[in-house]
């Protein structure tokens, strides 16, 4: 009995992914995204490789680039089938799961804090409101000046731009919860610390995954800054390197690298927001969006 | 003479005592209540009625002890609920309000929603707070929405079962804010006929705030017309027509008269309140 039961688990499981995959291909989406990306690598190969562009003439063309990328034995040393190839990015995705990690365990708190005791928010929030505009590359100095090695500082310029695209989020999130539904708690009988986890943090929740979206966004982009700068391994030295060693093929190979490791951490937090908030993507559902 | 349906529920006598409330938000003191009072007896249903912007929700607030009042006290069965120095206002889950807009939290399942009051105050295990949400619902027609989230169900069913909710804490009282004012009149006849039954269940007291003088006379074992700002009440209706009742009421002619009755009132009332404003404005 329960042995049929996981059969059919499974096969549901399966025909539903037999279902996505053909909606998938059906769906005008993906043909829209193979015209995109035919556009962007078919002008980089005309300008480059065909017509030979004199503004393009130091840049590397698509198939040198794809050349080196594939190659067994990369000229300039970095390709698919070099072990360092992955430990720049395992170097690159560590230094953003912990700044990550650190910006998230941070910043929730600090954001439900200010938005829920208006004494803590008087106190702190002028002070973010200061702190945040500062680009992340002015904090380079005094992040190498304060931190030992080169590790730390990267992470932790990596944390702070993430922090505040969380903690604020957060803030906005706790501020858009409907006041009548902390009543309605209230007078259902919830305790102060019942209304905060009923009420206050699962409200505030869509605010935070929006912030979570946000931060590893510009986590990427504030480690690259960093690792141009300080650091002996990821991708952003990889891309630093490469310019200063004149091997220009490197340098496109560093970038794709960074879009696709980028995208796919995003893709990875949106996941974990949508199983979250299942009532949530019902709720969009209804409206049609 | 309506007494029978009154004398099952003992708990749930509400007496507002020449309440005042002062809004004094930056120094511009507004006069909301002024000097109210009104006794509504246990199981009663007490129908508000009065122009827009009166002070009528700011009663219900203070009757839920959402705030405290400026003078007056306001009692449940005896025990004062807010009184003047009262700062921390008493918020019990004996008085449970259904808000105009609706309240469901958005992030839990119709059956969470309706179980949550047993849950919180931990007066039944998880398993117990399910069984008695499911029961609930299936005893309003509700059988079938537990799983859903409140973003998936129709405006009508959401305010049954924010009713149901508010119900599972067996309060003895209901306060109610213009809770059917964005249904269609059709959902909104089913609502009173679900209404009625349910009262006819568990008789509790219920402060009912409403434009629709028909729903008032329906429903109500009184109507209430308030003044306009600041709030008092200016002529008390007593409905001699028995509970339980039904649509069926809606044809008869003491139902018709009393409407007439409760509309002129109210018409006067709302004139002032509009003369008042052409003043001022």
């Amino acid at each position: 009995m329960n042995e049929e039961r996981g059969r059919d688990a499974r096969m549901t499981h399966l025909g539903r992914i037999h279902f996505r995959v053909a909606e998938w291909f059906r769906h005008p989406h993906l043909y829209g995204m193979l015209v995109g990306y035919a556009l962007l690598l078919g002008g980089w190969y005309l300008a480059v490789e065909v017509l030979r562009l004199p503004r393009f003439r130091e840049m590397p063309g698509l198939t040198q680039v794809v050349h080196e990328w594939l190659s067994r034995d990369p000229t300039f040393g970095l390709s698919i089938h070099t072990p360092i190839y992955y430990s720049h990015i395992a170097a690159s995705l560590r230094r953003i799961g912990i700044a990550f990690f650190l910006a998230t365990a941070v910043g929730v708190p600090v954001g439900l804090l200010m938005g829920g005791s208006t004494t803590f928010r008087e106190y702190v929030f002028p002070v973010f409101e200061v702190l945040r505009p500062i680009p992340i590359l002015a904090w380079v100095p005094l992040a190498i000046i304060l931190f030992p090695g080169s590790e730390t500082p990267v992470v932790f310029l990596t944390f702070l731009a993430s922090f505040f695209a969380t903690a604020l989020n957060t803030v906005l999130g706790v501020r858009s919860i409907d006041e009548t539904l902390v009543l309605a708690a209230r007078c259902l009988g919830a305790s102060r610390w019942q209304v905060f986890r009923h009420v206050i943090v699962p409200g505030a929740l869509p605010f935070i995954f929006t912030g979570l979206q946000i931060s590893i966004g510009v986590a990427w982009f504030s480690l690259v800054a960093a690792e141009m700068v300080s650091g002996q391994f990821g991708l952003g030295y990889v891309i630093n390197t490469s310019y200063t060693m004149v091997q220009y093929p490197t340098i496109v190979i560093g970038m794709i690298t960074l879009g696709v490791v980028g995208t796919a951490t995003s893709a990875a937090v949106r996941l974990v927001g949508h199983r979250w908030m299942a009532w949530r993507a019902k709720e969009l559902a209804m409206e049609g969006r | 003479m309506i007494a029978p349906a009154i004398s099952s529920a003992r708990r749930g006598a509400i007496r507002i005592d020449d309440v005042v409330k002062v809004y004094d938000p930056d120094g511009a003191r507004v006069l909301v209540v002024d000097h109210c009072s009104l006794d509504i007896a246990a199981g009663e249903i007490c129908i508000v009625v009065g122009p827009s912007g009166c002070g009528k929700t700011t009663l219900l607030k203070s009757i839920a002890g959402f705030h405290s009042v400026t003078a007056g006290a306001i009692t449940l069965d005896g025990r004062v609920l807010c009184g003047p120095g009262q700062s921390q206002a008493d918020v019990g889950p004996d008085r449970v309000v259904v808000f105009q807009n609706g309240a469901l939290f958005p992030w839990k399942t119709n059956l969470e929603n309706v179980a949550f009051g047993p849950m919180v105050q931990k007066t039944m295990t998880r398993a117990e707070a399910y069984d008695k949400a499911r029961q609930r619902m299936a005893d309003a027609g509700l059988t079938g929405y537990e799983h859903a989230y409140p973003g998936q169900t129709s405006s009508g069913v959401k305010r049954r079962i924010e009713i149901v909710r508010a119900l599972m804490n067996d309060p003895t009282v209901l306060l109610l804010d213009e809770p059917y004012r964005a249904l269609d009149s059709l959902t909104k006849s089913v609502m009173h006929d679900a209404l009625l039954q349910m009262y006819a269940r568990n008789q509790v007291t219920m402060f009912f705030i409403t434009h629709d003088l028909e729903e008032a006379i329906l429903l109500g074992h009184k109507v209430v017309v308030m003044t306009s700002r600041p709030c008092r009440p200016k002529k008390i209706l007593e409905v001699d027509i028995p509970h339980p009742r039904d649509p069926g009421v809606l044809g008869t002619r003491r139902y018709r008269e009393l409407v007439r009755e409760t509309a002129e009132t109210v018409q006067q009332e709302a004139r002032r309140a509009f003369e008042l404003g052409e003043r001022e404005g």
